[in-house]
């Protein structure tokens, strides 16, 4: 239960972050908050040559929030965004989601960045951003990208990012005003992965009728998906939404969960979460 | 192969601390086995467990998750470092004794940590909110029910500290 051997990079500064990234390619591994990093490395579940420690570069820990997007440095801890008022006040999604990430301990060190490029289905944060539609920021010795979350996940723990590059921050876009939402989970104890969840989010109109309904996932599946459920959810309601969703994804079974009892968790959490986003 | 080491500088316990350790060490080991605080136990060595958790920069974290060099230039707090100078318990310790929050004490610095922190922002927590507060500790003796006690036993005592 400890680490195989590795070389081990502690840049000072982005440019030498990126730099480090640029040399050590496909053999290094970016370490931030590392509660998902620090166990496979102990279990020797994975093995890189160059472990490339970001915690020490400046500039990294902010979160900004303007009217339009709340933007997440890749130092930011869970804790940090979930205590931060003014992103809570702006995306309430953000702390409804971030309480369901492991226990309080883990959060106040695992950072929201790598949670979102981990790419675990199992997580909450993959699933938020896909919901809110939000964008990672890529940097490398290249340059700096940005990639929408429907292009960010790829398969299972997999993102389109590449080895050189570093997800410097994470952007959530502030959803349209007469949003709300919501986020239900069944998991086996509390602060367990999910064994499946459901983040919904919908628009009212003036009249208190749905402009807009959607869902996204978690373990459903190698990468969260999205669900528009507007039209089930004008007509039917939100059990009408559950089913629709029900019909429209599959689920696997595990050693939790059978994938029939999962697709049923699908179905009712469905409901419960646009019931409870629309209270 | 010679394994590689860095200079890291910490602070535990108040006491600052300058070590050279194999980059690959995590900070409980560094804890345990060359700054000899065992108080800090290490149970499942993955994240799981809670027994190992200690205090970086006032926060509970687990130490078997952290890289010993992550943590150059912060301050480390672990159960060593609860009661006061003059070996007083702190009342978080103290309540453990009084409720009977321990059985075999393995898991027990874990949980005098993680609650210690939690009581700071939370002086007066519901017995939900004291059961949430160490739902990331493993207890496998007591049933967790002495353990909730003790919480709100702390919180006692800390208010009548203050």
């Amino acid at each position: 239960m400890k680490p195989a051997p590795f070389t081990y990079h502690r840049p000072r500064g982005l440019a030498e972050a990126l730099a480090t990234l640029a040399d050590v390619g496909a053999h290094g591994k970016v370490l931030a908050g590392g509660q998902s990093l620090m166990p496979l490395l102990s279990m020797r579940l994975a093995s890189p040559e160059h472990v490339v420690d970001v915690n020490a570069v400046p500039g990294l820990d902010g979160v900004e929030v303007t009217r339009d997007e709340v933007r997440v440095g890749a130092l930011v801890r869970h804790t940090d965004l979930e205590r931060h008022d003014a992103a809570c006040t702006a995306i309430p999604l953000l702390r409804q989601a971030l309480r369901y990430v492991a226990h309080p301990t883990v959060r106040n060190r695992g950072t929201v960045v790598g949670s979102v490029c981990h790419a675990d289905p199992a997580a909450e944060l993959p699933a938020v951003l896909a919901l809110l539609g939000g964008r990672v920021v890529a940097e490398s010795t290249g340059g700096r990208r940005e990639v929408a979350a429907s292009d960010l996940y790829v398969g299972l723990l997999e993102t389109c990012l590449r080895a050189d590059e570093l997800a410097t921050a994470v952007v959530f876009p502030v959803p349209p005003g007469r949003s709300r939402s919501a986020v239900v989970e069944v998991a086996r104890r509390g602060g367990d992965y999910a064994v499946c969840g459901v983040a919904a989010l919908v628009r009212v109109d003036d009249a208190g009728g749905v402009d807009d309904a959607r869902a996204a996932y978690v373990s459903v599946g190698d990468v969260p998906p999205v669900l528009d459920l507007t039209e089930p959810m004008r007509s039917g309601g939100p059990d009408a939404a559950g089913a629709y969703a029900v019909s429209r994804l599959r689920c696997e079974g595990d050693i939790h969960a059978s994938a029939e009892y999962r697709l049923h968790l699908v179905g009712v959490l469905t409901a419960r979460a646009l019931r409870e986003a629309t209270a | 192969m010679n394994e590689q080491t860095v200079g890291i500088t910490l602070r535990v316990n108040g006491i600052r601390n300058d070590v050279d350790v194999p980059v690959r060490m995590l900070l409980s080991d560094l804890l345990r086995h060359e700054l000899r605080l065992t108080g800090t136990h290490v149970g499942c060595e993955h994240g799981v467990c809670g027994a190992c958790t200690v205090l970086l920069d006032g926060r509970p974290v687990r130490s078997c998750l952290l890289l010993a060099g992550s943590v150059d230039g912060h301050d480390v707090t672990t159960v060593e470092g609860l009661a006061s100078a003059d070996g007083t318990m702190h009342p978080v310790q103290q309540a453990f004794q009084d409720c009977h929050g321990l059985q075999c004490g393995f898991c027990t610095p874990g949980f005098l940590t993680t609650i210690a922190a939690f009581l700071d922002e939370r002086p007066r927590p519901t017995e939900d909110e004291a059961r949430a507060a160490v739902s990331g500790n493993l207890c496998r003796c007591t049933g967790y029910q002495n353990i909730v006690a003790s919480v709100l036993r702390a919180a006692e005592l800390l208010g009548e500290r203050r």
